[in-house]
């Protein structure tokens, strides 16, 4: 499973990229390798706000709609549309493809994330 | 404790993912649940259901006892033909769906679900009347399913002895690779298709060299290893019914579209005859229609189902239909005016979601019978 360096990672199995104060939000190559074939994915509204730990989208494979709750608090500045149409691009490319991109409200919430080595170890436990 | 067939190391040896089911650490899938979904529709999927239950009734009353607590009427088959039927409680729901395989006059196999082997062994013991012994035999099988349109000619190549196959739901005894097997052609996916139930005692070498030996044969027809997740798709777009969710404990087989498999005039009065009777008289409450979703959303077993804003009924088994490249499911609703191309909202997180009423099954099923 790769496990990409110069992200967050959350507990969750979802993945932040920091670019200045907006965060881009992803699942990671575990999350869509224990889904398994993803074929639906529900966005969030451009412009909502949301807190840590709120469910901001949802993604579902052929057995089972899991959430995806929000590594960090936010507004949605961009939700990945072409997600709709392709929700199978989180299989092939969970890195490349976000889901959306937040702005960070707080930027001390990301150090209670995980560093790729931490969560690496973290998924082998699992 | 979970129990695992003992194809448990091959399989992980060829990559499954497993999940539980019915007490069981099982496959859901191999490589891809929707590849191995159209494998099964257009060659040939192999799967190990060696979960499933086996309960032998013999002895000189066994079609009259067997008939006391099922719905259907085993005494109007013949020997090698096997009958699918309800049994149920005396208030007419369901203890279990099951396939009773019948050998002769005097001995009657059950096949039943994995979850509901105990249950269903206690409810038989309690009702015995006449001359019958019963025996749950579920650990001396194990049970393979070679379902898909290329079943037929991959079997072919590796049985021993040159026999005239089976019709849709009739069974002979025969041998595959040497070993003695019981094959029967039936299945739960909407496809021409056999069950191999191979005898014990037989070594975990026979076991394996009896997978193999069929995954080999259809090596050059496309057949692979298929897991729980696409006997789930593909019974589904079939309409099959799955106990626990069309079926249930609160559930009458006549509100599933079962009404067929109730025998009221049969010989024998039987368990949950006057309650089905009763309500076929006040008319039914509920009634199981098919559904296709007209908005984008994925409906799951257990979601609320309205009309015009009115809740009528939820979905019991519903998700992505591969074959039709639709998402649709079953839905048991307490309207039962409902007709095909009605509209109806599936509530898929709080948003109503519209669906509208289809013909079942989903997928025609290309049975040879």
């Amino acid at each position: 499973m790769e496990v990409k360096q110069g992200l967050y990672y959350s507990k969750e199995h979802e993945w932040v990229r920091v670019e200045g104060d907006q965060a881009y939000i992803g699942i990671t190559d575990y999350a869509q390798d224990s889904l398994g074939s993803i074929v639906y994915v529900e966005l969030p509204q451009e412009g909502k706000a949301i807190s840590r730990d709120d469910v901001l989208g949802v993604v579902e494979s052929v057995k089972a709609a899991s959430d995806i709750f929000s590594p960090i608090s936010g507004k949605v500045v961009e939700a990945n549309e072409a997600l709709l149409d392709s929700p199978e691009l989180l299989n092939g490319n969970p890195y490349d493809n976000y889901i959306v991109v937040l702005s960070i409200d707080n930027q001390d919430e990301l150090k209670e994330l995980l560093s790729p080595e931490q969560y690496d170890e973290y998924t082998k436990g699992e | 404790m979970v129990k695992r067939t003992p194809l448990y190391s091959l399989q992980k040896e060829l990559g499954a993912k497993f999940t539980s089911f019915g007490g069981w650490e099982l496959p859901v899938l191999y490589t891809d649940i929707l590849k191995e979904h159209n494998a099964v529709r257009s060659n040939a999927g192999l799967f190990d259901v060696s979960h499933m239950g086996e309960i032998l009734i013999s002895g000189e009353d066994a079609v009259p006892f067997v008939n006391k607590i099922i719905t259907n009427d085993v005494s109007a088959i013949p020997q090698n033909k096997i009958l699918y039927s309800p049994m149920c409680y005396e208030d007419g729901t369901v203890v279990d769906d099951i396939l009773i395989y019948k050998f002769s006059e005097g001995k009657l196999l059950l096949i039943v679900n994995a979850g509901n082997i105990e249950k269903d062994e206690a409810w038989i013991n309690k009702h015995i009347t006449g001359n019958v012994k019963v025996e749950n035999i579920s650990d001396r099988f194990v049970l393979f399913a070679l379902q898909g349109p290329k079943s037929e000619e991959i079997l072919k190549d590796i049985l021993d002895e040159e026999i005239e196959l089976p019709s849709f739901y009739w069974f002979i005894e025969t041998k595959i690779l040497g070993m003695k097997v019981l094959l029967s052609r039936t299945g739960y996916t909407g496809e021409d298709g056999f069950e191999i139930y191979l005898y014990l005692p037989n070594s975990c070498a026979d076991y394996e060299k009896l997978w193999n030996g069929i995954l080999d044969a259809g090596k050059d027809s496309g057949l692979v290893p298929a897991g729980l997740g696409a006997r789930d798709t593909l019974r589904l777009e079939a309409a099959l019914p799955l106990y626990g969710h069309e079926l249930s404990d609160s559930i009458l087989p006549i509100e599933a579209r079962l009404r067929s498999f109730v025998k009221l005039d049969k010989k024998e009065d039987f368990v949950g005859k006057t309650a089905l009777n009763n309500q076929l008289e006040q008319g039914l409450k509920r009634k199981l229609y098919g559904f296709e979703m007209t908005d984008r959303a994925i409906p799951r077993n257990g979601y609320d189902v309205t009309k015009d804003g009115k809740r009528i009924g939820y979905v019991t088994s519903g998700g992505l239909l591969p074959t039709l490249g639709k998402n649709g499911g079953l839905l048991l609703s307490e309207d039962l005016t409902l007709e095909n191309d009605d509209v109806v909202e599936i509530i898929v997180r709080q948003r109503a979601c519209k669906a509208k009423i289809v013909p079942l099954p989903f997928y025609k099923k290309k049975y040879k019978k």
